[in-house]
């Protein structure tokens, strides 16, 4: 029934997992008992999201290889959904954007046989050359340049980014014999959603000083590099348990996760910012919308998994 | 039999198609009704305007849920007319009076009387994607005749993007839905569209949708 490839160091990995959401919502516990006039409600949608996340993402990995990639497929839906629901379109594009969503599936069966070419190219280059050409049949030329811009850059963040996440599945799992892809999966979205939570309560706690005000008054230096520090930390604790990389190499590992994490979430920030909305969907209550909590994984899924495959693959 | 593949039909294939294919951001959904009379009242661009409210409801309420729907339209037919009466369950409506003196809301003072829910699109028509058209005054006769029973306005925003009038590609998109506080009658029926078309406005206002100059 389960997931053959799954190995020890995986399964306790996933039971760690909710040992920290546990441990979450000790303290939130904690907390309300001692403030008990402060509201809690937004931190605790948080926590409560989380144990969704978190139960929906381990039952994703341990159920099989398909359902895996099945579920990465639609977190791409999802995500490319929220996106073009938030930004304006042109209703004359309704087929073109009808051809963006089938690109979905289309990427992620390429991931399925495992043709590394083909994955690599296909939005990049086919999609980047079709869909100008099917609005082009359309014929309408006012916006084109801006709605074949924002389509295209839709797709790239949330499906060829994100489609990473699921190629590191199907790299052979000789490369990796602790943990296998699902090891590096789990590695790469707990440190890069660590490293997210950890920047905002370093940034809580110490945070004065602000890097981007322009987009996020929230960033600040003292959260960024509290964020660094614990992630650094993290990935060289958990190297061993998920991953072939030597501490060195989880040293690097971190330090693109905990930049190109921070690039990634401001980079959405900047987007929302020019639509005008808060938060980019309701689908996660406390967090906002699914690119809300992808934000990050758009940034640090291909550049991780670069690092991987040019060292290991 | 019929009540069997409706609720099929809407559980399984509706609340599936509206949930994971369109998705829908839902604001105030405590404001909806728990049980009948009542009457929802929605602006319209779409055919899955109707999927949308219905799936809202509860499961329970869906034997008393009928969409008001005009019966030129979707009575033309057999296979339509099959479709419109015994799964989505429509109340049909004649858009002309035919007979002077003949009431056409007649039998929407008779589900109402019954305890029904009723979906009512006062537009009349879908009309242009996503535009807002002036309000026909029906609603405001039902209102009259059924004081106590609650209307509650929903605007709908989005489906005319998913699926808009002759169009048959339907393309996902998330749709939002606001819900309004239930309005009472007031002394008379243009005071009570003024009521109405202004609740429509504020909920609009609501959502932050950003258009392109077209």
């Amino acid at each position: 029934m389960l997931n053959p490839d799954l190995t020890p160091n995986l399964l306790w990995s996933l039971a760690g997992l909710y040992g920290l959401l546990l441990l979450a919502s000790l303290v939130l516990v904690v907390l309300r008992h001692r403030n008990p006039q402060r509201d809690f409600t937004e931190l605790s949608q948080r926590t409560r999201s989380w144990w969704v996340m978190v139960t929906v993402f381990s039952a994703a990995m341990l159920l099989s290889r398909t359902i895996s990639l099945v579920f990465f497929g639609f977190i791409s839906f999802l995500a490319l959904k929220e996106y073009l629901s938030i930004i304006p379109t042109r209703r004359s594009d309704r087929r073109v954007l009808f051809w963006a969503y089938i690109a979905i599936p289309v990427q992620y069966y390429w991931v399925a046989v495992g043709w590394y070419g083909m994955f690599i190219i296909f939005i990049p280059v086919y999609m980047f050359l079709f869909l100008p050409l099917r609005m082009v049949i359309i014929g309408e030329t006012k916006s084109f340049l801006r709605a074949l811009g924002t389509l295209h850059w839709g797709l790239m963040t949330t499906v060829f980014s994100i489609s990473h996440l699921a190629f590191l599945l199907v790299l052979p799992a000789a490369g990796n014999p602790v943990a296998g892809g699902a090891g590096l999966v789990l590695y790469l979205v707990f440190l890069t959603q660590f490293n997210d939570v950890a920047q905002y309560v370093w940034g809580k706690l110490l945070g004065s000083h602000m890097v981007i005000p322009k987009v996020s008054p929230n960033k600040t230096w003292e959260g960024f590099v509290g964020g660094l520090v614990t992630t650094v930390l993290l990935a060289v604790l958990l190297a061993p348990v998920l991953t072939p990389l030597q501490w060195p190499m989880a040293l690097v590992a971190a330090l693109i996760i905990a930049v190109s994490g921070f690039i990634g979430d401001v980079t959405i920030s900047a987007l929302k910012r020019d639509i005008g909305v808060k938060d980019s969907g309701s689908l996660l209550p406390g967090h906002g919308g699914i690119l809300d909590r992808i934000d990050s994984l758009t940034y640090t899924a291909p550049l991780f998994f670069h690092f991987i495959h040019y060292l290991y693959w | 039999m019929y009540r069997l593949l409706r609720f099929l039909f809407f559980n399984l294939f509706v609340r599936f198609f509206v949930l994971v294919l369109l998705g829908l951001n839902v604001r105030h959904r405590q404001r909806l009704p728990a049980r009948g009379p009542a009457i929802l009242v929605a602006n319209h661009n779409s055919h899955l305007d109707t999927m949308v409210l219905m799936t809202l409801l509860s499961p329970r309420l869906l034997p008393q849920v009928q969409p008001v729907a005009a019966m030129d339209y979707f009575l033309r037919n057999r296979l339509l007319a099959w479709f419109a009466l015994k799964i989505v369950g429509i109340l049909p409506l004649k858009r002309q009076r035919q007979e002077p003196g003949e009431d056409p809301l007649a039998p929407v003072h008779q589900a109402l009387d019954q305890g029904r829910v009723l979906i009512f699109f006062p537009e009349g028509s879908r009309g242009e994607p996503e535009q807002l058209s002036d309000f026909k005054t029906g609603i405001a006769r039902l209102a009259e005749r059924h004081p106590a029973v609650p209307v509650i306005p929903v605007y709908l925003h989005g489906l005319g993007k998913a699926l808009p009038k002759g169009e048959a590609l339907f393309v996902p998109f998330f749709c939002d839905v606001f819900v309004g506080e239930a309005l009472g009658w007031v002394a008379d029926r243009k005071g009570y569209m003024t009521q109405l078309e202004n609740a429509f406005r504020n909920l609009a206002a609501e959502g932050d949708f950003s258009t392109w100059e077209m």
